[in-house]
C-alpha cells in the first residue's frame, strides 16, 4: 500500500469535520458531524431509524445515495481530502483504502457474476493484486471467515449459498484489498441471533488480526458494545455524545443515550408480573398445521389464560408466525383442536361466527401495511364498533375518542389519515382498532420489532398497562428475548415447527436448559463489553 | 396552479393547453366550425389550396377541411374516450372479480386473457370487425360495435393491470385484518380494494386512451372503423390520401390533430408518472 | 433448466391452440348466420343456401374447426371466396415481403433503440436522455400513416429521393428493392425504435437502482466497469423482452405502412380480405399474423431464461 509521502506520522486514517449532507428537497440529514478514526480503532455509530448513520458511514466515502448531497465538511484519509479529489481520485480511494459493508448481502451481491469473480475484482481492477495474486489471498479470507470448503466456495453463484455465509464472503470482499478503513453498516442486522454472533465473532477477529479501522453502524448497543471502542451515538443527523464504551454503557453523560442504555438494559432482567387467573382463555390442543405439503405447524399444544402473557419466541422460520395463522383460522388446520373460552373454534376463519372473530383480535408487525392508507383513524377504529356492537355513528365518535386517549393518542387524529402518523402512532391505532371489539385474545406479531428502541418500549408499556385495566390475555410472537423477560408470564421456545420447551419464564430462562433454548438464550448480546469473547470462550470448552 | 396536490413542469403544461384546447373544439364544434361538416363547396372544388375564407382548403369532394377537422374531434375523441372508459370498466370489474372470486374463476379469466394478448390487437380487431359489423351495425349501429369490439379487446390490459394492483393489495395486512373482522366481500372491494386500486391507474388510464385513439385512427384509416360521412381524423386521411400525389397537404392536417393530441396526452401522463419517480441510486455518481 | 424451457414451449404451442379456437370462434360461431353476414342483408334465399353448402357450414363447428386446424398444421388453407385461388400459395409471396420490410426495419431498430436506450438510462437526467425522452415521445405520438404521408410528402413529392409506392416484384434485384423499401422500413424502424428505446431505459434504470450497482461504485470500480459488467448482464433478461414485444408490435405496424405504402405485403392482403368479407383468407391471415407473435414471444421468454444466473444454476 503506497503513497507513503502523505502517510502522516500520527495513527490517524480517517478525519471528518464538520460533514453535511443534505437531501435535494433540502432536508438536512447530517448535520455538521466530525469523527477521528485511529488505525486498528473501532468507532460504533449508534442510533434509531432517521438518525443518519448510513448516510455518515457512506459520507465517509465521499460517496451519496440518489436524492441526497454532500453539502459541507471535509473528509480526510489518510491526510488526503478525498471531497476534493477528482472522480478518478475518489475511485482510487473507494475499495483500496475504504471498503465498505453493507446490511443485506444478497442483495449487495451482483447475481449474474460468481462470488469469487466480485471479491478478486477489487484488487484486480485497482491494480494491487495480479489475479492469481487476489484468488490465493481471497482463498486464505474465506478460511480465515470459517467458510465451508473454501476452495470451491467461490465458483458457486450468491443465489446458491445462506445469507450468513454471504455476509461473509462480503466481508471478504472489503477486505481483498487490505483497506485502512471498514465501514459496516448494520452488517448482522438481518441475520438471525445464532448466525449473527457467529459473524459477529469473525468480524471482530479479522479486524484486529489486519488492525484495520472500522466504522461500526448499528441500532442495537449491546452489539456494538462487543466490538468497538468508542461509541458515538446520533440522532436526527447530529451527534448527542461521544465516549469511550464503557462510559456510555456504564454512565452517559445525556439524557437521550441514559435512555437508550436504560431500554436495553431492562431487557436483560426479568420482570415481576402480576398472577394471572387459571380459566384458559386459549387452548391449543396437539394442533399440526400445512402450507401445500410443508408442515408448518406440528403437533403444537399451547395455552392461555384469562389476562395472562404468552409469549412464542423462536428464529426465522421456526413456526411461530404459522401458529398464529393456524389459531386465526388463516392456516388450515390439520388435525388437533383449538378451544377458545371452552368451545371448539371451526378451522376455517369463514365458518366462525362474529362473535369467535370479535373476541380474539390480531396485531401485525408493519403497522405501514396493517392500516389502509385510504381510510381515516375514525373509520379504521371505529369500524368494530359498528360491525360488532351495531353502535349509532354518534356513539362510535365518542367511542373512538376513548379509544384513543386510552391507547395515548390526541384525540384530533381521528379526522387524520394513518400515513400522516409516524410508526409507533400507527401501532397504537392498531392497538385501539384491537380493543375497539373488546375481545378476550390479542395476538401480537412482533409487534415493536419494525420500531425504534424507545418508540417500542412505549409500545410494550401500554400494551401493559391495557392488561392491567382490561384483563386481556395476550399471545405474543416475537424473536427478542429482551421483550419476553419483560412481559411474558409463560413462554413456549419453536424450532422446526414443534414447540421445544414450554412453561414460566422464569424457569425458561434459568438452567436446567433445553439446549436449543440455552444456545438460543446465550446468542443474544448483552449490555457488557466482555460478553462475547466470555461466550465464545465457554462454547470453546464446551 | 397545483394539480394532484403538485405543480406542473413546462411540459405538463404544454399538455394540459393542447388537451383542453381539443376539447374545447370538440364540444363546442357547431359554434366554432366555420361551415357545416358535410357541406360542399361545388364552386371551389376538391383539394383547393388554403385561402383566407378556408384556411385548410378542400378535402375530396369539396368540403372545407377546417370545418371537418373541427368536427373530427369531437367524433375522434369522443369515440377514444367512450372506448377507454367502457374498457376500464369491463377490466376493473373482471380484474377484481378474478382476485376475489377464488382460483378457478381467476384461472379461467387469465388463461383466456393470455390467449386473447397472443393475438396482436388491430389482427383481432380486423377479424371480429369483418363479420361482426355487418351482422349488428344494422341493429345497433356501426359506432357502438366499434365501441364495444375495441373496449372488450383492450379490457384485456385493463384486466392484467387491475388484477396484478388488485392482488398486489389483497395480500397486505389491513385487508386481511378486514377478513379476520369478519367483512364481507363487496365490502372488502369497496372499502379496502378499490380506494388504493384505482390511483396508481390514473395514469395509465392516459396511456389507455393514447393506444385507443391510435388505434380507432388507424381502423378508421384502414377504412373499417368510424364510416362516412361522419367527419373522423382517421377516415379524413383515407379520404385525402389522394391529395399528395397532386401536391396537397390535406391528408396532412388530420394526421396532425391526431399527433399533438396524442402528444398532449403523453405529456401529461409522463409528468404524472415522474411525480412519484425518483432518481435511481447510482444517479448521483453517473 | 431445460425442464424450464420445455415447459416455456409447450405452453407457447398450447397458447397457438388456444389462438387458433379464439380465430375460429371470433369468426364462424359468432351469434347469428355466417353466411348472411358474408353476403350480406341483400342477398337471396338461394344465393344464401349455395353459400352455405359450399362452405359446409351445415355441419358441426367443431368439426370444421378440426378440419381447419387440421389443414392449416399441413399448410392448406383452403381457397378464398371472391377469386377460388388456393390462399397459401397467393400468401406465401406476400409473406415474404412483409418478413423482409419487417427484418429491414429491426435490423436498424434494434441496435439504435437498445443502444439509446442504455445511453439514456446512463445519462439520466442529463440533455442527451431530455432530448430522447421528448423525441421518442413525439414519434410514439405519431399514427403511423401520418409519419408515412409526411414522409412522401417531404422524400417523394417535394423531393422526388424516392418512389413514392414501394412497389415490389419477386424478380427484384437486392439493391433496388432495399432501394424502394427504404421508406416504409424508416417509418417502421422510427416507430419502434421510440416505444423500444423508452423500455429499454426503464429497465436498465430498474438495474441501476440495485443496490449491487451502489456497491460496485463503492468498490472504486470505473463507470464503465459498473455499466457493462455489472449492470448489462443484469439487464439482458428485460431487454430481451422489450425488444420482443417492440417486434410484435412491428408486426402490426406493418399492417398500416403497407397500407400507407401500397406495399404488396401480407397486411395489404389481410385488409383487402376482410373488406371483402373473404372468410377463409382472413383467419389465415389472423392465424399467421398470431403465430408469428406467439413464436416472439416464446422465444424471448426462453433467451430470457438461458441469461438468468438463477435459472442457469439452481441452488
Amino acid at each position: 500500500m503506497a503513497e507513503g509521502a502523505s502517510k502522516a506520522t500520527t495513527d490517524q486514517v480517517l478525519k471528518i469535520t464538520d460533514l453535511r449532507i443534505e437531501s435535494i428537497h433540502g432536508l438536512v440529514l447530517v448535520d455538521n458531524v466530525s469523527l477521528e478514526l485511529k488505525r486498528g480503532e473501532v468507532l460504533g455509530l449508534i442510533g434509531e431509524s432517521g438518525a443518519g448513520k448510513s448516510t455518515i458511514g457512506l459520507g465517509a466515502m465521499a460517496y451519496s445515495r440518489g436524492g441526497c448531497r454532500i453539502t459541507g465538511g471535509k473528509v480526510e484519509i489518510d491526510g488526503v481530502s478525498i471531497r476534493d479529489l477528482s472522480a478518478e481520485g475518489r475511485r482510487e480511494m473507494r475499495g483500496r483504502r475504504i471498503a465498505y459493508i453493507a446490511q443485506s448481502a444478497a442483495a449487495s451481491f451482483n447475481p449474474a457474476h460468481k462470488i469469487i469473480d466480485q471479491v478478486i475484482e477489487m484488487p484486480v481492477k485497482h491494480g494491487i493484486m495480479s489475479k492469481t495474486e487476489a484468488k490465493a489471498w481471497a482463498l486464505e479470507l474465506f478460511r480465515a471467515l470459517d467458510l465451508p470448503k473454501p476452495e470451491i466456495f467461490g465458483e458457486r453463484y450468491p443465489h446458491q449459498v445462506s445469507g450468513g455465509q454471504l455476509q461473509r464472503a462480503m466481508t471478504a470482499m472489503a477486505m481483498s484489498c487490505r483497506p485502512d478503513i471498514m465501514v459496516f453498516d448494520e452488517p448482522t442486522t438481518a441475520l438471525d441471533v445464532t448466525t449473527q454472533i457467529e459473524v459477529l465473532a469473525l468480524i471482530k477477529k479479522l479486524i484486529h488480526e489486519y488492525n484495520t479501522a472500522a466504522l461500526y453502524i448499528t441500532h442495537d448497543l449491546a452489539v456494538v458494545a462487543q466490538v468497538s471502542d468508542r461509541i458515538m451515538v446520533l440522532r436526527h443527523g447530529k451527534m448527542v455524545e461521544l465516549g469511550d464504551t464503557k462510559q456510555i454503557l456504564g454512565a452517559p453523560r445525556t439524557d437521550y443515550a441514559r435512555a437508550l442504555v436504560s431500554e436495553r438494559k431492562e431487557a436483560d432482567h426479568l420482570s415481576q408480573l402480576p398472577k394471572v387467573d387459571t380459566a384458559h382463555v386459549l387452548e391449543v390442543t396437539n394442533a399440526v398445521g400445512v402450507y401445500e405439503t410443508f408442515v408448518a405447524v406440528n403437533n403444537v399444544s399451547i395455552h392461555v389464560a384469562k389476562s395472562e402473557t404468552v409469549a412464542v419466541v423462536g428464529e426465522s422460520g421456526s413456526g411461530k408466525s404459522s401458529l398464529a395463522r393456524l389459531i386465526l383460522g388463516l392456516l388450515p388446520r390439520r388435525s388437533g383442536s383449538v378451544k377458545f373460552n371452552g368451545k371448539e373454534l371451526p378451522p376455517a376463519l369463514k365458518e366462525r361466527s362474529k362473535d369467535d372473530l370479535r373476541r380474539i383480535q390480531f396485531i401485525y408487525q408493519q403497522p405501514d401495511v396493517a392500516l389502509n392508507p385510504r381510510q381515516t383513524i375514525a373509520e379504521i377504529i371505529g369500524r368494530p364498533v359498528q360491525l360488532y356492537f351495531g353502535r349509532s355513528p354518534a356513539e362510535v365518535k365518542r367511542r373512538v375518542a376513548e379509544l384513543l386517549v386510552e391507547v395515548g393518542l390526541p384525540e384530533d387524529y381521528a379526522g387524520r389519515l394513518s400515513t400522516a402518523l409516524s410508526g409507533g402512532q400507527k401501532q397504537r391505532v392498531s392497538i385501539a382498532r384491537a380493543l375497539a371489539a373488546e375481545p378476550d385474545l390479542i395476538i401480537c406479531d412482533e409487534p415493536t420489532s419494525a420500531l425504534d428502541q424507545l418508540v417500542a418500549d412505549g409500545v410494550l408499556k401500554l400494551l401493559k398497562k391495557l392488561q392491567d385495566e382490561l384483563g386481556v390475555a395476550y399471545l405474543f410472537i416475537t424473536h427478542d428475548l429482551g421483550i419476553v423477560r419483560r412481559i411474558a408470564h409463560r413462554t413456549a421456545v419453536m424450532l422446526k415447527g414443534e414447540i421445544v420447551a414450554q412453561g414460566p419464564t422464569a424457569q425458561i430462562f434459568n438452567p436446567p436448559f433445553h439446549p436449543y433454548t440455552e444456545r438460543l438464550i446465550s446468542s443474544v448480546p448483552e449490555m457488557r463489553t466482555e460478553w462475547l469473547d466470555e461466550v465464545l470462550a465457554k462454547r470453546r470448552v464446551g | 396552479m397545483r394539480i394532484f396536490g403538485h405543480k406542473p413542469t413546462i411540459t405538463a403544461w404544454i399538455g394540459i393547453v393542447i388537451v383542453a384546447g381539443f376539447l374545447v373544439i370538440g364540444i363546442f364544434a357547431p359554434w366554432i366550425a366555420p361551415y357545416p361538416e358535410d357541406r360542399t363547396f361545388d364552386d371551389v372544388g376538391s383539394y383547393a389550396p388554403p385561402s383566407a375564407t378556408m384556411w385548410l382548403g378542400t378535402d375530396q369532394i369539396g368540403r372545407d377541411l377546417l370545418s371537418r377537422v373541427i368536427y373530427g374531434a369531437r367524433t375522434t375523441i369522443g369515440i377514444a374516450f367512450l372506448t377507454t372508459v367502457l374498457s376500464f370498466a369491463i377490466g376493473i370489474v373482471t380484474g377484481l372479480w378474478a382476485v376475489v372470486g377464488g382460483k378457478i374463476v381467476d384461472q379461467i379469466l387469465s388463461r383466456l386473457v393470455d390467449v386473447m394478448l397472443s393475438i396482436p390487437l388491430l389482427i383481432f380487431a380486423l377479424i371480429v370487425l369483418s363479420l361482426f359489423g355487418s351482422l349488428f351495425q344494422s341493429v345497433i349501429g356501426s359506432l357502438t360495435v366499434l365501441i364495444c369490439v375495441i373496449a372488450v379487446l383492450d379490457s384485456t390490459r385493463v384486466f392484467r393491470l387491475s388484477r396484478s394492483v388488485a392482488m398486489n393489495i389483497v395480500v397486505l395486512e389491513y385487508v386481511e385484518a378486514a377478513r379476520l373482522r369478519g367483512e364481507g366481500t363487496w365490502w372488502i372491494i369497496r372499502r379496502e380494494i378499490l380506494p388504493n386500486a384505482l390511483p396508481p391507474m390514473i395514469s395509465e388510464f392516459g396511456l389507455r386512451f393514447c393506444f385507443n385513439f391510435l388505434f380507432v385512427a388507424a381502423l378508421s384509416f384502414l377504412g373499417l372503423g368510424v364510416q362516412p360521412p361522419l367527419a373522423d381524423w382517421g377516415g379524413m386521411v383515407k379520404e385525402n390520401a389522394k391529395a399528395l400525389g397532386v401536391g396537397g397537404m390535406a391528408p396532412l392536417w388530420p394526421a396532425a390533430a391526431i399527433a399533438l393530441m396524442t402528444i398532449g396526452v403523453n405529456l401529461i401522463v409522463d409528468w404524472i408518472l415522474s411525480i412519484n419517480a425518483r432518481p435511481s441510486g447510482a444517479s448521483a455518481e453517473m | 433448466m431445460a425442464r424450464t424451457i420445455a415447459i416455456r414451449v409447450v405452453l407457447g404451442l398450447l397458447t397457438l391452440l388456444g389462438v387458433s379456437i379464439l380465430i375460429f370462434a371470433a369468426t364462424e360461431i359468432l351469434p347469428g348466420d355466417v353466411a348472411t353476414a358474408v353476403l350480406g342483408q341483400g342477398a337471396t334465399p338461394d344465393t344464401v343456401r349455395v353459400f352455405r353448402e359450399e362452405l359446409g357450414l351445415d355441419r358441426p363447428a367443431y368439426i370444421r374447426y378440426l378440419e381447419w386446424l387440421g389443414g392449416a398444421v399441413q399448410g392448406d388453407f383452403g381457397v378464398a371466396l371472391t377469386n377460388k385461388r388456393d390462399i397459401v400459395k397467393t400468401m406465401s409471396p406476400k409473406l415474404f415481403n412483409t418478413l423482409f420490410l419487417a427484418g429491414y426495419a429491426a435490423l436498424i431498430a434494434v441496435p439504435l433503440a437498445v443502444g439509446l436506450g442504455i445511453l439514456a438510462a446512463i445519462k439520466e437526467g442529463k440533455w442527451i436522455d431530455r432530448t430522447a425522452n421528448i423525441v421518442s415521445l413525439a414519434a410514439i405520438s405519431m399514427p403511423e400513416f401520418f409519419l408515412g404521408y409526411l414522409f412522401i410528402f417531404f422524400f417523394a413529392v417535394q423531393n422526388r429521393w424516392f418512389p413514392s409506392l414501394a412497389t415490389v416484384y419477386s424478380s427484384m434485384p437486392l439493391d433496388k428493392r432495399i432501394y424502394v423499401v427504404a421508406m416504409p422500413a424508416v417509418c417502421l424502424t422510427l416507430l419502434v425504435t421510440a416505444h423500444m428505446l423508452r423500455m429499454t431505459r426503464s429497465s436498465v434504470l430498474a438495474i441501476m437502482s440495485q443496490p449491487y450497482i451502489e456497491m460496485a461504485f463503492l468498490k472504486g470500480l470505473s463507470r464503465a466497469r459498473v455499466i457493462f459488467v455489472h449492470a448489462l448482464p443484469n439487464a439482458a433478461g428485460p431487454i430481451i423482452t422489450v425488444v420482443a414485444l417492440n417486434l410484435a408490435y412491428l408486426i402490426v405496424g406493418v399492417v398500416v405502412i403497407e397500407s400507407v405504402f401500397v406495399y404488396p405485403g401480407i397486411g395489404q392482403f389481410m385488409v383487402d380480405g376482410v373488406s371483402k368479407r373473404d372468410l377463409p383468407v382472413v383467419q389465415a391471415c389472423g392465424l399467421v399474423f398470431a403465430a408469428a407473435f406467439v413464436i416472439l414471444n416464446t422465444v424471448a421468454d426462453v433467451l430470457s431464461i438461458l441469461v438468468n444466473p438463477r435459472l442457469r444454476k439452481p441452488r
